[in-house]
């Protein structure tokens, strides 16, 4: 048999299962290089895994990040971020992350070097597909997936299609990888890629900086995709050289691979966006948003609190004052990018300008704390999903944006263009 | 063979809707169901009878990867969730922890409160007071065994003690 066209996903996925190629649509059992999990998922994780009665597989490929209701919101979630403290210390687990050493789990494992490209990670969390910024398969699975991995050390797939992505033109002002994922999610719908991966390629993502390649990445899963995927290039070997704790190794697409659809975008002439309550397709440019008065505004989470991110909310909030109305909510994903972002003076803007800072937190993006709105508020958020409730009382609601965005409209009290800002 | 009421819901129900984050600082299955589908219709929970069947538009589950989502479907006493569509996390999580769930084409031919029958092992769907049929898609062969085993723990935990 000849040589057959494979996708970087396919490519990873039989390197995983010690074939030479795999097919879509087959079901594979792959090795998997790391498995995360975090305070909210790990301990069902736990309580599934002890039943097996055997060790973890390879400590050092299980990382716990108690990041989503930590620092302890209350006693129950401190129970459970101790169950999962106590599991780390038993099995001898290196990766545990403990609060003042952590971060925002899908911010803090490609900055401290744990997942490279060309790896297989499965994770109890959903925006586990935030590593294919790197070219690593990555994607979410429940607990008890999960729990069985820890114990084998593989898992099951059934090998995704592939949905092509090719970006050209220029970006405008202001607009980053969180319109660039938002506008497709806007043109494909939010069970567009559902099952599929998404491979984001052309003139564009090279041109991006590695954090809003994470951001598409990260949001591949709002549209219903398995994972979302970027070739590793120069930029990509500049992040992870001097991270990687393991050898990684780069695969790429065959020109002739097969894809199960190829989406073409000009990106000349976009604009930054918002996806309007209550879904992430829901899309429309900032400048036809109309007058919408928010109550809060969120910058952060493990889809937009990346040092880039505080850079560019800084870039419109120097000099300016958050609207009396507003209360504007800042959360630098790790702790070296909240180390870095007071070097910076970041953080000396966003104080000045009347914002809070907080520790690394998922806290409000899942409407858990640190920023839970009531009935009838509003938030423009950097988070990634508006569903009903997903930041506090069903009858509130949230729209998403990139930072500049989310900034602008701290300053303004509504909805806004940061070029009304700037 | 099932037989329950059906509780009707749309398109694109997400986890958040299916339990709200606000419940997840805890894993107990009853406390969970007894927030089961509250931001979608807050008075499921009261009125859902152990054995009644959910069926719903697309992407069911769609969202976060959070278990809770079909363990409180499950402990809320659904018996099967048949929908036109399932989110990917969903459909694995609602097989390893042992909630039937059909995809059926047609689901949203099937009217609120009728009474259906399920037949898992051939995927047929029957509504009692018509007598209507609908063909949920085959289950993979695959899936089948990990039910077969009784979930994927049980699974593993066989293929653990046959050194495979």
């Amino acid at each position: 048999m000849g040589r057959v066209p494979q996708t970087i996903t396919e490519k990873i996925l039989a390197a995983h299962a010690g074939r030479e190629f795999v097919e879509p649509g087959e079901l594979i059992n792959a090795r998997v290089d790391v498995l995360l999990a975090n305070d909210i998922t790990a301990p069902l994780s736990i309580r599934e895994f002890e039943q097996l009665g055997v060790p973890v597989f390879d400590p050092a490929a299980v990382v716990l990040v108690p990041d989503h209701f930590t620092p302890n919101k209350d006693i129950k979630s401190a129970e459970q971020a101790k169950t999962v403290r106590e599991f780390a210390r038993r099995h001898d687990l290196p990766n545990y992350f403990e609060v003042g050493r952590m971060g925002i789990e899908h911010c803090l494992l490609p900055e401290q070097g744990l997942v490279g490209p060309g790896d297989v990670i499965i994770g109890a969390d959903s925006h586990t597909c935030t590593y294919g910024a790197i070219g690593a398969f990555a994607t979410g699975v429940g607990s008890t997936d999960l729990a069985a991995a820890m114990a084998l050390g593989e898992t099951w797939f059934k090998v995704p299609e592939t949905l092509k992505f090719v970006y050209t033109g220029k970006l405008g002002p202001w607009v980053g990888g969180k319109d660039l994922i938002l506008r497709t999610i806007g043109e494909i719908g939010v069970e567009g890629a559902l099952y599929c991966a998404m491979e984001f390629s052309g003139p564009v993502i090279e041109s991006l900086p590695m954090d809003g390649r994470f951001t598409m990445c990260n949001m591949a899963v709002e549209a219903g995709a398995k994972n979302g995927i970027i070739a590793p290039d120069e930029k990509t070997e500049a992040y992870v050289r001097g991270r990687a704790r393991r050898p990684y190794r780069v695969f790429a697409s065959d020109p002739d691979a097969r894809y199960k659809k190829v989406y073409e975008f000009d990106v000349t002439g976009w604009e930054p966006c918002v996806a309007f309550p209550h879904s992430p397709d829901n899309v429309r440019p900032v400048r036809a948003a109309g007058k919408i008065a928010v109550d809060q505004v969120v910058i952060g989470s493990c889809t937009n609190g990346r040092l880039e991110d505080l850079r560019l909310a800084a870039r419109v909030l120097r000099g300016k004052k958050v609207h009396p109305d507003v209360r504007l909510i800042i959360i630098p994903g790790t702790q070296e990018i909240y180390r870095q972002a007071l070097k910076e003076g970041l953080v000396e803007i966003f104080i000045e300008a009347g914002g809070a800072v907080s520790t690394p937190t998922c806290g409000p993006c899942l409407g858990g704390h640190m920023g839970v709105l009531a009935a009838g508020e509003r938030a423009v958020a950097t988070t990634n999903r508006n569903f009903v409730g997903r930041m506090g009382h069903p009858k509130s609601e949230v729209y998403l944006a990139n930072p500049a965005v989310a900034a602008a409209s701290a300053v303004m009290g509504r909805i806004a263009d940061p070029e009304e800002v700037v | 063979m099932l037989e329950g009421t059906v509780f009707r819901f749309g398109d694109n129900i997400d986890t958040d809707l299916i339990i709200p984050a606000r419940y997840l600082n805890t894993s107990d299955p009853a406390e969970l169901a007894r927030h089961c589908m509250e931001d979608a219709d807050p008075t499921f929970a009261a009125r859902v009878q152990p054995g009644d069947i959910i069926v719903a538009g697309a992407n069911f589950g769609c969202g976060s990867s959070r278990e809770h989502a079909p363990v409180a479907i499950k402990a809320a006493g659904v018996a099967c969730v048949i929908a036109r569509s399932f989110a990917r996390i969903f459909y694995r999580n609602a097989f390893n922890i042992g909630l039937p769930i059909l995809e059926c084409p047609e689901a949203e031919a099937i009217a609120p409160g009728s009474r259906v029958r399920v037949d898992l092992g051939t995927g047929r769907i029957t509504v009692v007071d018509t007598g209507a049929e609908y063909r949920a898609r085959p289950v993979p062969p695959f899936m089948r065994e990990i039910i077969a085993a009784g979930g994927l723990i049980p699974y593993v935990k066989a293929r653990l003690a046959g050194g495979r």
